[in-house]
């Protein structure tokens, strides 16, 4: 079984998770957003890699952020961007999500980029589009169910590595809801592929999924335990649906025990950084005095973001 | 028509026989094995020389989506598929839209099934109407219109009571009650077997408590109730453990799995393949294992096709939204065969699963061996010749199935219904 985002030659076709993802065209990935950093900062933001392609930002469910820096990115690659949010309910089924890629196709469409509510939607979309032989289209998975996040984890490695340079050295932890995070399951791919020593998870029970060690992580329950001596802090956003009912009592009680203040973060090391792919719930998962604070690197994330998704979005349409 | 099949290799589980020798057909039964009976004259030879002769397959679950999924499949389309795969009896299982909870319904598809003259069909009743688990069907009408057991397919009943009540009744008659072991509620959601596979690829779990904790209940209810209790479609080691533990404590219950089960695992879901979105789900490589050893030992009854044909609609669709099911009735010898293979099981023991064995859970008496007088159902395939399981190839309206694309063992090249050759490849 070939593994559908890469060519016959092993090279990047599609991104669609980074779960066996070789090191080197993740290194690859990083090497190429370095650059695009700096294009932000001057006059004129445009670069001219994608001029003529057009990127369909393909949306089953619903988001503001992960879309406008899609959108950002490509329009700072000079491609033409069409934005479609698509609101499916299982309840009220129309079109088949292959008969919206056929359609889409058919507008000229040169990479699509999915978020959708079901794990390996855009899997499935980059293997319908090679057995009907338009694999010259590219998908870029913006976020599938529970299973990954690939240019969330991307980012945040570009992070760690901007703040932290070697990877080989560290011990990182993820906090929180891991179980429903697409993004924490990418994360520990890409860490645990480029080399980090330690990747801690630590979290309730109820937020942890089954055999979650099998990926190559240490579990822990107790925040202060997971913390000690720590080089990074990767939180998760815990949905407000799940705060309540049976996977956590309350959001108080989940703040009191697993919630990051500067008091537990004391225990990772002192220069250790703060990571969030938010949306943030202050006073849940994370403390203001935290969110906000010195270690906190946050905001740079976003920057980053847009720069690792032109880089994903250039490598992958210059083939 | 009178039938002499000629030099083949006999293998009749049900009699312990092994042996080159003519059958001798006639009259839609099998008049005499070895030498003709006086004054046979066969009206047409089959050369059976370097293929195997067995008794028309038993399938304790086949799905011919009617009444209700006319559009995965018709009657038509799925007998088409029996006769090329060999298999003379199916049990039909009862969740069909309606569900097959009404006499009338039952009655209908056995005159749609007469007529077509195929495959025979033995209608499995819902145990509740609509399978809904709330008021009990009329069962004694049902066995009247031709069911032979009553179940809940694959939808279990969330009131115990009414189960407890549903047994009992049941056990009033001595029917056979079959029962998929699924816990209400555990595992809701869930498309894939609880494990690293699954955490992984970000599916939702199914533990394989929901079939243990099922089994528990069951089990119990069956021993206070006296029901007649058979277990399909076992999923993983800790539920068939438990049956065994049942046995052991003196209970009598008979248990199947379906060929899926035995051959592959959650690692063969790949990248997200539908084909493998299957109810049970795929467990772990030692599920798998557990479950093909005991079906080689025999503490697993029977091996069924658990034949569900879904339209392509239905399956090309994101791996938890895909319906789940696999087509499986032309697989169900090739599988046999290629399960015997790797566990070292003889042929002889390896047909008894799909034809004696199943015959016992079913309660078929005139088929399912190949003594004098019993009902001409006959399969005459070649072991040896591969098939390549193909789109094209299959003639089930379904081309679902996870094992698209390899080649198998065991070529079906007569099926005979009654007497009557059926299929000829």
């Amino acid at each position: 079984m070939r593994n559908p985002q890469l060519n016959t030659h092993g090279e990047l076709q599609h991104l669609l998770t980074l779960d066996g993802l070789p090191r080197d065209i993740l290194t690859a990935i990083l090497d190429t957003a370095a650059p695009f950093t700096e294009v932000a900062e001057r006059e004129v933001k445009k670069l001219p890699l994608m001029r003529g392609k057009s990127v369909f930002n393909l949306f089953f469910e619903n988001s503001t952020r992960t879309r406008t820096t899609f959108e950002i990115a490509a329009k700072r690659l000079s491609a033409d961007v069409v934005n479609l949010n698509i609101n499916t309910s299982s309840a009220a089924k129309g079109e088949s999500l292959l008969d919206t890629v056929d359609n889409l196709c058919a507008m000229q469409a040169d990479m699509f980029v999915v978020r959708h509510a079901a794990s390996g939607a855009p899997m499935l979309i980059a293997q319908h589009l090679q057995q009907t032989g338009r694999d010259h289209i590219r998908v870029i998975n913006a976020g599938d169910g529970r299973h990954a996040h690939p240019t969330q984890g991307l980012l945040d490695m570009y992070t760690i590595r901007h703040f932290k340079r070697d990877f080989t050295n560290l011990t990182v932890a993820i906090v929180g809801d891991v179980l429903h995070s697409r993004v924490a399951r990418s994360q520990i791919a890409a860490l645990t592929t480029l080399g980090v020593p330690e990747v801690r998870v630590i979290g309730p029970k109820t937020l942890l999924p089954t055999e979650v060690e099998k990926l190559g992580v240490r579990v822990f329950h107790d925040m202060s335990e997971g913390l000690k001596g720590v080089d990074v802090v990767m939180m998760l956003r815990l949905q407000n649906e799940r705060m309540t009912g049976a996977l956590l009592p309350t959001p108080q009680e989940y703040y009191k025990i697993w919630g990051l203040t500067a008091d537990k973060l004391a225990l990772a090391k002192p220069d250790a950084i703060v990571m969030h792919p938010g949306p943030m719930n202050r006073g849940v998962e994370i403390d203001s005095a935290v969110a906000d604070g010195a270690q906190a690197v946050i905001l740079p994330q976003v920057t980053f973001g847009i720069a690792v998704r032109m880089a994903v979005m250039s490598m992958l349409g210059s083939h | 028509m009178n039938i002499l099949i000629c030099n083949g290799r006999v293998i009749d589980p049900a009699n312990r026989s092994d042996t080159v020798q003519d059958i001798h057909v006639g009259g839609g039964k099998i008049l005499a094995l070895g030498r003709a009976p006086d004054g046979f004259k066969a009206e047409r030879t089959i050369d059976a020389s370097g293929l195997v002769v067995a008794p028309g397959f038993i399938d304790l679950a086949a799905r011919l989506r009617e009444p209700g999924f006319e559009y995965r499949a018709t009657l038509e389309s799925e007998m088409e598929a029996a006769m090329a795969g060999g298999v003379t009896s199916l049990a039909i299982p009862p969740d069909t839209d309606p569900a097959l909870d009404e006499p009338g319904l039952v009655e209908m598809l056995t005159y749609r099934a007469k007529k077509l003259n195929r495959a025979h069909i033995y209608p499995v009743g819902a145990l509740t109407i609509g399978l809904k688990g709330e008021r009990l069907s009329e069962m004694a009408e049902l066995v009247e219109a031709g069911c032979v057991a009553f179940s809940q397919a694959n939808v279990p009943i969330i009131d115990n009571t009414v189960l407890m009540r549903a047994l009992q009744y049941a056990a009033t008659f001595d029917y056979r009650v079959w029962l998929q072991p699924i816990a209400p509620f555990l595992g809701r959601g869930g498309n894939a077997h609880d494990g690293e596979v699954a955490t992984r690829m970000g599916l939702a779990g199914i533990p394989v408590a929901t079939e243990t904790i099922a089994l528990y209940t069951y089990l119990e209810l069956a021993k206070i109730t006296g029901a007649r209790l058979h277990i399909t479609r076992l999923s993983s080691a800790a539920g068939l453990a438990l049956i065994k533990q049942a046995r052991a404590d003196g209970m009598d219950v008979s248990c199947d799995v379906s060929i899926n089960h035995v051959h592959l695992s959650d690692m063969d879901i790949g990248y997200f393949n539908p084909n493998c979105h299957l109810i049970p789900p795929l467990r772990s490589q030692r599920d798998r294992e557990a479950l093909s050893k005991g079906l080689a030992e025999g503490s697993i009854n029977a091996l069924c096709s658990d034949h569900t044909p879904v339209d392509d609609d239905g399956k090309q669709a994101p791996f938890s939204e895909a319906e789940p099911g696999a087509t499986g009735l032309e697989l169900l010898l090739p599988l046999t065969l290629k399960w015997a293979e790797r566990e070292g099981v003889s042929l002889m023991d390896a047909l008894a699963r799909i034809t004696s064995d199943a015959a016992r859970i079913v309660g078929i008496t005139k088929a399912g061996h190949l003594s004098p007088g019993a009902r001409a159902d006959i399969c005459v395939f070649d072991p040896a010749e591969h098939v390549t399981i193909t789109r094209e190839n299959l003639k089930s309206q379904g081309k679902n199935t996870p094992f698209l694309g390899l080649d198998l063992p065991g070529k079906v090249r007569y099926t005979l219904v009654e007497g009557q050759v059926m299929f000829d490849g």
